[in-house]
């Protein structure tokens, strides 16, 4: 077994979802054959290989990631944003209370 | 299937010129077209009929006048629903962003509104884009217009379906494992991924930065080339959108291609791959080398550790990208007393169960004690996947693979095993990791009448090479093989 009960719900926690008890069981079943099968990566040697994070770099060239000028240009889409937030106080996203006192 | 009179970018364009209908008698055509048979297909979620004929009276207006018309006027399209159009809802195939509705249009939508396209809609597509089927959509399956009863392959089956079905004439998909390729060859026509960094993410909706792309589907390959170079090209609003010229794709198309080394890996007609399947790309490589190319059998060494670097990479950026998902700015909130509570429980309502499996997934391998395990090691593997290609391209100058191992598959037939779904994706994944460009063409169908599709692939920015041999092959009957 790969992954555990408990660490079904740790992660779950720190994705901020909240299971339910079904939920978990089925996700811990799925994602103990999907991290077997992930365990195929280890027949590799890869003590001597560079990790690819971004594929911009892997282009090499230069100019394959150009950079803009730095300056402010006008943004005006404060209202548009807030008209979708489900809960405003203009101009701010309001949310239930953070700090417990 | 696509109808022999069906339009083209071509065709629709000397119509206008000729006054022989205009811009909105199109529109008119399409969404009459779309009233009849979405209900059965489900292709589109939501339509922009307002937009649509305000960007119609502008093509009239300018072919009234007598003036030149823009490359892509009164071209109907159709957009996935995880691209950001202003004013018109965009859902991600979500119930999180049910009723969301972006405030700006992305780069490549900007660039096609110029260019004088008619935005139809916007298709559906598994929930932010991550499935092989379309059944992960949270407002329910697509189906296949070329083989009823089966999936249309995805993520983007909605806009693989519309062209299919011709309720577009062309349509926008994203491709981040092989979600416009796939369902191309699902759907039996052309579709294509671009190089990484050819097309500006800007207002795409993430899934994995590293690996997301935005392509076309089209009834023919000229189509794909016409639209592929409208969006393509640098943008200030991406820094990983590439600074390199973009050529006349659709000039380049009819170079004849005799003399091209095309690579054909083994890795790739291994065990797995349905008989039939490969029957029909056997006969299209046969085709290729008819017009004078020469076969050259390759080997891609690390192919079977594509699936599991790809599921790793991709879940980890997934899980990143979508926390920005917590009631807070847009989409569903689900109210609790506390500002964590209120995260879960908004995340658990708006998110389907394959998201979540993903967001799991990715956050584990992202978590303190197995990051070196399961995240750095897939990013090695995908530097030694790159390296394979890098090795071939120094001896081919394209290579011809399968796009898909087996035809589409019957609806339901695999959503209750994830891992059977992820390997529908093994062909197509590679290329997604390796950052390069890929098309899958049409070569005929099985004794069942089911798409194949086979798939093109390039050095990074080889796009012109690859729609060239595309068109060759397609020029030459291989859509029908």
């Amino acid at each position: 077994m790969k992954i555990s009960r408990e660490e079904v719900l740790r992660v779950a926690e720190l994705a901020h979802l909240e299971l339910t008890e079904a939920e978990a069981e089925t996700y811990r079943g799925q994602l103990d054959s999907i991290l077997e099968y992930i365990e195929t990566l280890n027949r590799l040697d890869v003590s001597q290989v560079e990790p690819m994070a971004q594929m911009a770099y892997a282009h090499a060239a230069p100019a394959a990631t150009p950079l803009r000028d730095d300056v402010a240009r006008p943004c005006d889409v404060g209202e548009a944003i807030l008209a979708q937030a489900p809960k405003v106080e203009n101009p701010y996203f309001r949310v239930p209370k953070v700090i417990e006192r | 299937m696509t109808a022999q009179t069906a339009w083209t970018v071509a065709s629709v364009r000397d119509a206008l010129t000729s006054r022989k209908i205009s811009a909105r008698e199109l529109a008119d055509e399409y969404f009459s077209r779309i009233e009849k048979r979405n209900p059965e297909l489900n292709a589109y979620l939501s339509l922009s009929k307002e937009r649509a004929y305000e960007q119609a009276a502008k093509v009239d207006a300018l072919a009234a006048k007598g003036e030149a018309l823009p490359r892509l006027a009164g071209v109907p399209l159709a957009i996935k629903d995880v691209l950001s159009t202003r004013g018109t809802r965009t859902t991600c195939g979500s119930k999180i962003l049910e009723n969301y509705v972006p405030p700006y249009d992305g780069t490549a939508i900007v660039r096609l509104d110029a260019a004088g396209a008619i935005f139809l809609g916007k298709t559906n597509c598994d929930e932010f884009a991550m499935g092989s089927s379309n059944e992960n959509s949270a407002y329910g399956p697509v189906q296949n217009p070329a083989a009823p009863g089966r999936v249309p392959g995805g993520s983007s089956g909605g806009s693989a379906a519309a062209v299919a079905a011709d309720l577009a004439v062309v349509s926008l998909g994203t491709d981040t494992g092989g979600s416009i390729r796939q369902p191309g060859a699902c759907c039996g026509i052309p579709a294509m991924m671009p190089t990484y960094g050819r097309v500006s993410r800007y207002g795409l909706i993430a899934f994995a930065s590293s690996l997301d792309r935005i392509g076309p589907f089209g009834h023919t390959v000229r189509d794909v080339a016409e639209v592929l170079g409208l969006m393509a090209g640098p943008d200030a609003n991406d820094s990983t959108c590439a600074g390199v010229p973009v050529p006349d794709y659709a000039a380049g198309l009819d170079a004849p291609i005799a003399g091209l080394r095309i690579g054909v890996p083994e890795e790739y007609f291994a065990a797995g791959l349905d008989a039939e399947v490969r029957r029909k790309v056997e006969s299209g490589i046969a085709l290729l080398e008819k017009l004078g190319c020469k076969r050259v059998p390759i080997h891609l060494k690390h192919t079977e550790f594509a699936i599991a670097t790809y599921y790793i990479i991709a879940t980890a950026e997934a899980s990143s990208n979508l926390a920005r998902y917590d009631g807070v700015r847009y989409g569903l909130r689900s109210e609790a007393a506390t500002l964590i509570e209120m995260y879960r429980k908004t995340r658990q309502r708006g998110f389907g169960a394959e998201v979540k499996r993903r967001i799991m997934l990715g956050t584990y391998a992202l978590s303190s004690g197995y990051y070196d395990a399961y995240y750095l090691r897939a990013q090695k593997v995908r530097t030694l996947l790159a390296r394979d290609f890098a090795e071939a391209f120094e001896r081919v100058d394209a290579i011809i693979t399968p796009t898909s191992p087996t035809p589409p598959f019957k609806l339901g037939e695999r959503t209750a095993d994830p891992l059977q779904m992820y390997l529908a994706d093994i062909y197509t994944v590679t290329g997604s990791l390796a950052g390069l460009p890929g098309i899958s063409v049409p070569c005929g169908t099985t004794s069942e009448r089911l798409p194949v599709g086979m798939q093109i692939l390039g050095p990074h920015f080889s796009e012109g090479r690859v729609l060239q041999i595309a068109h060759n092959f397609e020029r030459a009957g291989g859509f029908e093989l």
